[in-house]
């Protein structure tokens, strides 16, 4: 359905490509150098899996560097035990999903207004929001705290009696600091569906939320998707916000949270390795569902130099 | 529609760069405002002329720089393009190099952390100096450290610009290649000569993709050891002095305005270059 006006970035990426007419040479030394450069690139994932698979006693007995004893997944269910990972997995959703959504959402309206209606400020604005999101976080930091900390809440809704130490702290700069990207991408992408499709909109008399809600995002749902995909992953992997905002370890999601448990593993690598592997298993399992979308989303955001 | 969005990027981005700089001039614990006692540059004079970590942050980012400029990215367009040819198994080198690219830095601290560790790591044990007097400790030894951290950081950084590439070189013209082709070039003259200056706007893409990463470095050395002893960046000195006791608001917030200050000069190119067209 997508298929009949689809702005041309996405396209290459989203579908299988044509198969190009071309020999295919026997490339032996590519072969080589790409075949080595495999294992070195597996060697310390699989070198965190062969750990996580072994005792600590096995390892003590035998070396890290050996076959000996027995291979099972005890680590993993103490790990997970002992580190709290169900809460931290928790904590992590709670942050992701409300900073996807929002994103997207105030992304996409941006977009829409700078795209489809010509105004002065367009420009200006498109440059606000991109710049803000190539800004390293830590320029922010101190005044963002300071601001958290002295903006006081009821005790009934915050434990702190401020925004520190809040989900809510964390979901509004996550989604500050992605909406500036997102309003990027898709302005690009509604820039290139044709005109025509408000101008008949506007004809049938439709108003302004009915062509963002009814015309424009059903149409832009392939790069929803591809970003919607990039977020969640992101999301998943900021470290630095929960780092800054949140004081109480049993509150943060699970990337902040592996620097408490690196301290509390510190004696016991095989443990550790299989907390890294728990922590892996989320973007993994993203990662092969929607491989085609990650990537989509990330070459999106290059494509328009 | 517009009116939101915007609100939330001026309070929450913007004002708080500003206030950054203004905080850069002055000198406060954190506690109550009225605390707050104008510095003057006192603040920017001790950050040049006695903060110990300053210039040795400041070499490492340059350091950071030039090692994902020379060595990660054109990994990564190498990467892309012997897989941009028809070879078989592309799709599974492709899986396998992007696969980094998912994980975070600081999971990626973490992995690195098992492979170099100094008793128990797989990197000492290949090199035969396991459990001997001559193991290193590849994350702790502060003349060492950086490099260590920096080829953990390409792990990641060469794939990401593969894909990139990836992308790039499959929006070339074919018959671009074929007419040099047809004139005689080679394989390494079509590229360097056809392919990669057709590829300018991704180029400059990632240039800056490159330029912006080196200067947000941060989480791989903070689950390493806090950006300290040996791994000291800009970022990172910048949170060791808003966190903990004795808070230096005033000398972080100059840490931050410098950090600004060098971001904004890739960033003005960029978006300058971007919008040109369409102003």
């Amino acid at each position: 359905m997508t298929d009949t006006i689809s702005p041309p970035e996405l396209t290459p990426l989203l579908r299988p490509s044509a198969p190009r007419p071309q020999k295919a040479k026997p490339h032996y030394g590519t072969h080589v150098f790409l075949l080595v450069m495999s294992v070195v690139w597996l060697i310390p994932l699989v070198w965190a899996l062969f750990t996580a698979l072994r005792s600590k006693a096995d390892t003590d007995k035998y070396g890290y560097f050996s076959f000996g004893g027995a291979f099972n997944f005890d680590n993993f269910i103490t790990a997970w035990n002992q580190g709290g990972f169900a809460n931290l997995l928790w904590n992590s959703v709670i942050i992701t999903v409300p900073t996807v959504i929002l994103t997207l959402f105030f992304a996409s309206m941006m977009a829409f207004a700078v795209s489809r209606f010509t105004w002065k400020f367009n420009i200006t604005l498109l440059i606000i929001f991109t710049a803000g999101n190539l800004l390293p976080p830590q320029v922010l930091a101190a005044p963002l705290f300071e601001m958290f900390k002295h903006f006081e809440l009821p005790y009934w809704f915050s434990d702190s009696g401020t925004l520190l130490n809040t989900y809510i702290g964390v979901i509004a700069v996550d989604t500050a600091f992605q909406v500036g990207f997102c309003t990027f991408v898709l302005s690009n992408y509604m820039k290139a569906l044709p005109q025509e499709l408000s101008e008949a909109a506007v004809v049938d008399g439709a108003s302004v939320w009915r062509q963002y809600v009814g015309i424009i995002m059903p149409l832009t749902k392939p790069a929803l998707a591809a970003l919607g995909t990039l977020e969640v992953i992101w999301i998943y992997n900021d470290f630095f916000w929960p780092l800054l905002f949140i004081q109480t370890g049993s509150r943060m999601p699970l990337t902040t949270g592996l620097n408490n448990l690196q301290g509390q593993f510190l004696a016991n690598y095989n443990l550790m390795a299989a907390g890294a592997i728990i922590t892996v298993i989320p973007t993994l399992v993203i990662y092969l569902l929607l491989q085609r979308q990650f990537v989509a989303g990330l070459t999106l955001g290059a494509n328009k130099g | 529609m517009v009116v939101v969005p915007t609100l939330i990027q001026l309070v929450l981005i913007w004002i708080p760069t500003v206030l950054s700089v203004l905080l850069s001039f002055v000198r406060w614990n954190g506690l109550a405002f009225s605390d707050i006692r104008p510095a003057g540059i006192s603040n920017y004079a001790y950050i040049f002329q006695d903060y110990p970590g300053f210039w040795p942050a400041v070499q490492h980012n340059i350091l950071w720089l030039l090692f994902l400029g020379v060595i990660a990215t054109p990994l990564g367009l190498l990467l892309a393009v012997l897989l941009d040819q028809r070879i078989r198994g592309s799709r599974i080198y492709q899986s396998i190099f992007f696969a980094p690219v998912m994980l975070s830095l600081v999971l990626v601290g973490v992995i690195w952390q098992l492979f170099y560790s100094r008793d128990n790591g797989l990197l000492n044990f290949l090199l035969g100096t396991s459990g001997t007097a001559n193991a290193i400790d590849w994350f702790g030894d502060p003349h060492i450290n950086i490099w260590a951290a920096l080829i953990a950081a390409t792990w990641r950084h060469a794939g990401y610009v593969m894909i990139l590439y990836l992308a790039g070189l499959k929006g070339v013209d074919p018959t671009l290649k074929e007419a040099a082709a047809i004139d005689g070039a080679n394989a390494v003259q079509i590229f360097f000569r056809v392919v990669f200056p057709v590829m300018k706007p991704i180029n400059i893409v990632i240039v800056v993709i490159t330029i912006i990463e080196s200067l947000r470095a941060f989480d791989i050395v903070y689950i390493i050891n806090r950006g300290t002893n040996g791994l000291e960046l800009l970022s990172a000195l910048v949170i060791q002095n808003l966190v903990g006791e004795g808070q230096v608001i005033g000398v972080g917030s100059a840490l931050a305005a410098i950090l600004l200050v060098i971001s904004l000069v890739p960033i003005i190119i960029y978006l300058s270059r971007t919008f040109k067209k369409e102003d």
